[in-house]
């Protein structure tokens, strides 16, 4: 039976205040396991980002509890929470973010250097994760002269390259063409993913559904189905 | 923390436009502050050239008198009265005023004119050519070689002028260690011909010039001066005091300070704000960063090596432009009232610290109110 990577308890989170106050996420609850590659789904200001951001230890619940690999991530400090996402968690964001003034392989070594590594061993490493995604002959350019799929490898270098256990990717196909969009799904589940790994994927993207495990879908804040890929096609 | 460094110095110096306009800012804003600051020094040394230049250890005036070329003239008495007093070596007069040369070719020109007492000739120039005895002949003069010496259309020994219908002669040429104030050539000679030759009121000595036996016996002999009704300073105190008359009564330290604060304030406009945008630009990528799991402290030393980084290189090109511009000026100007001190390096510095610390502030308040949540929706 494969482990549970991360398992969400009745988050609840509001934003706003008065008359404005709105609830972006309703008791959400749900567990994705090491293997797999999970789909969070949904229209836009359906509360999937708000429930990423929970998960993923950068914005605090109003209440309910995360869970991953059996540490509740919400019961640590700042600092802890921050080396908790340093080495156990990997971000890919919708606008990759990589920084244009630096080389593209010292933006893969960054969670590296975060890591106190030394630099030219950061950058050999980085090097190495620049190879796996087939980039390593882009190393010493900036990212802004790659194009948008060859910056969205590199941010996937630069999730992966601490080896964490939980990626994150925030709608991955939004600036990409169909064709690109799927082969970057495709190499994630080709390459990306193994057996101690889980992928969490924000997506309103149904072309690239086909790569899901299981896919949750939201609605004004609400978990309404969590059903596996056969199911939603 | 190097390679969180390294980051930062390479996301700073990699932007070329910002970078530049950022040093450019610092620069530019040292520059003027070490470049006024210089030029009041400048003026200051020039005002107390004739006490830098005379040397003696102590100075007995007129208690009104506030800057050497504003001497009161004493009675005779002063300088035996003070021969007298227990812990006084020696103590000679010395004449300083003005004058007005009629030169060989008919025109008038104004000089400053020092006479040194006849018997030592305490606080003579050091000459580059003659012979100091030579000051004794008829009608002798010293003349100092700095940029005004033209004015006396090129003087040699030999070269003769009228001063108030008494024949002068040029006897020597010397030099001295700092320049006058006032743009006027400087001709030194004895105390007796000084008073025979200028017209003056009954009183005749400017300064008593006095040599303590010991450095312990100067406060007794300024407590003895203090009561014949006159005042005993030091070298420096003379200085010190003259300097105090030129920035607080004069007006010229007030104007020198605001010029100073302007480009303070010109600096920090420019640093501060291209400092602030530069942030602005890579917000949303410090926000990454604290989601990948960089932490607070370390995007604040990010932006303080930075800011940092900036400002003290700035400095260094400010300190530089401005010595190299000075440098430049003496050159041409041998009589250019500049001088970089110490002082001058230390407050730009300040200022320069000040700039780095409000650029960090603004920036790092920036940083630290991103959330990474902010960087999810965009």
């Amino acid at each position: 039976m494969a482990k549970t990577a991360i398992s969400a308890h009745q988050l609840v989170k509001w934003f706003g205040e008065g008359d404005a106050r709105t609830n972006a996420v309703k008791a959400a609850s749900f567990e994705a396991n090491f293997g797999e590659i999970f789909y969070l789904v949904g229209p836009s200001g359906s509360g999937k980002t708000t429930l990423l951001s929970m998960i993923s230890g950068i914005l605090k619940p109003d209440s309910g509890s995360v869970t991953i690999d059996s540490t509740a991530i919400w019961t640590l400090s700042k600092d802890e929470l921050a080396d908790f996402r340093l080495n156990r968690i990997g971000f890919v964001f919708q606008d990759y973010h990589l920084f244009p003034r630096l080389t593209t392989v010292e933006n893969v070594a960054i969670p590296l250097i975060l890591k106190q590594r030394d630099w030219d061993e950061a950058i050999q490493e980085a090097l190495r994760y620049l190879e796996i995604v087939g980039l390593k002959d882009r190393a010493q350019l900036p990212p802004f002269k790659l194009s948008g799929g060859e910056q969205q490898r590199v941010a996937i270098a630069r999730a992966i390259v601490s080896q964490p256990d939980i990626l994150i990717f925030d709608e991955p196909t939004a600036s990409l063409d169909g064709d690109t969009g799927k082969k970057i799904m495709s190499f994630i589940k080709d390459e990306i993913l193994n057996e101690n790994r889980c992928v969490l994927v924000v997506t309103h993207d149904s072309r690239i559904f086909e790569y899901a495990d299981k896919i949750m879908k939201m609605e004004d804040g609400a978990v309404t189905t969590i059903e596996n890929k056969s199911e939603v096609k | 923390m190097k390679g969180i460094l390294k980051i930062a110095f390479k996301l700073l110096v990699n932007d070329k436009g910002k970078f530049a306009a950022l040093l450019m800012g610092i620069t530019f804003a040292v520059f003027l502050m070490v470049m006024m600051t210089s030029i009041f020094s400048g003026v200051l040394r020039s005002a107390s050239s004739v006490v830098i230049n005379i040397g003696a250890k102590i100075w007995v005036m007129d208690p009104a008198v506030t800057t050497v070329a504003n001497s009161i003239p004493m009675p005779d008495f002063v300088q035996h009265a003070v021969r007298s007093i227990n812990g006084v070596k020696f103590a000679v007069p010395l004449y300083s005023g003005s004058a007005t040369l009629r030169l060989a070719n008919g025109a008038y020109q104004s000089v400053s004119i020092l006479g040194l007492d006849d018997t030592s000739l305490l606080g003579r120039p050091e000459l580059l050519e003659g012979n100091i005895t030579d000051i004794f002949a008829e009608n002798g003069f010293l003349v100092i070689k700095d940029s005004e010496i033209n004015k006396l259309n090129n003087p040699h020994i030999g070269t003769t002028f009228e001063l108030n219908e008494h024949r002068g002669v040029i006897v020597g040429i010397a030099k001295v260690a700092a320049n006058g104030l006032f743009g006027m050539p400087t001709l030194y000679t004895t105390y007796n011909r000084a008073i025979q030759y200028i017209p003056s009121a009954r009183f005749t000595t400017s300064y008593v010039l006095v040599e303590p036996k010991s450095v312990e016996l100067v406060q007794h002999i300024k407590d003895e001066v203090k009561k014949m009704g006159y005042v005993a300073v030091t070298n420096e105190e003379f200085r010190e005091n003259i300097s105090t008359y030129y920035k607080y009564k004069t007006g010229l330290g007030t104007n020198i300070l605001i010029m100073t604060l302007i480009s303070f304030i010109v600096g920090l406009s420019i640093s501060g704000q291209t400092f602030y945008t530069f942030i602005l630009e890579n917000l949303d990528k410090f926000g990454a960063l604290k989601a990948i799991g960089a932490k607070s402290r370390e995007l604040i030393i990010m932006i303080v090596f930075q800011a940092g980084f900036t400002a003290l290189t700035g400095y260094g090109l400010g300190v530089g432009l401005c010595t190299l511009m000075i440098g430049l000026a003496k050159m041409r100007l041998p009589n250019y009232a500049s001088v970089v001190t110490f002082g001058n390096l230390g407050i730009a510095f300040m200022m320069v610290l000040i700039i780095a610390i409000f650029s960090s502030l603004i920036g790092v308040r920036k940083v630290l109110k991103i959330e990474p949540f902010d960087v999810f929706r965009g």
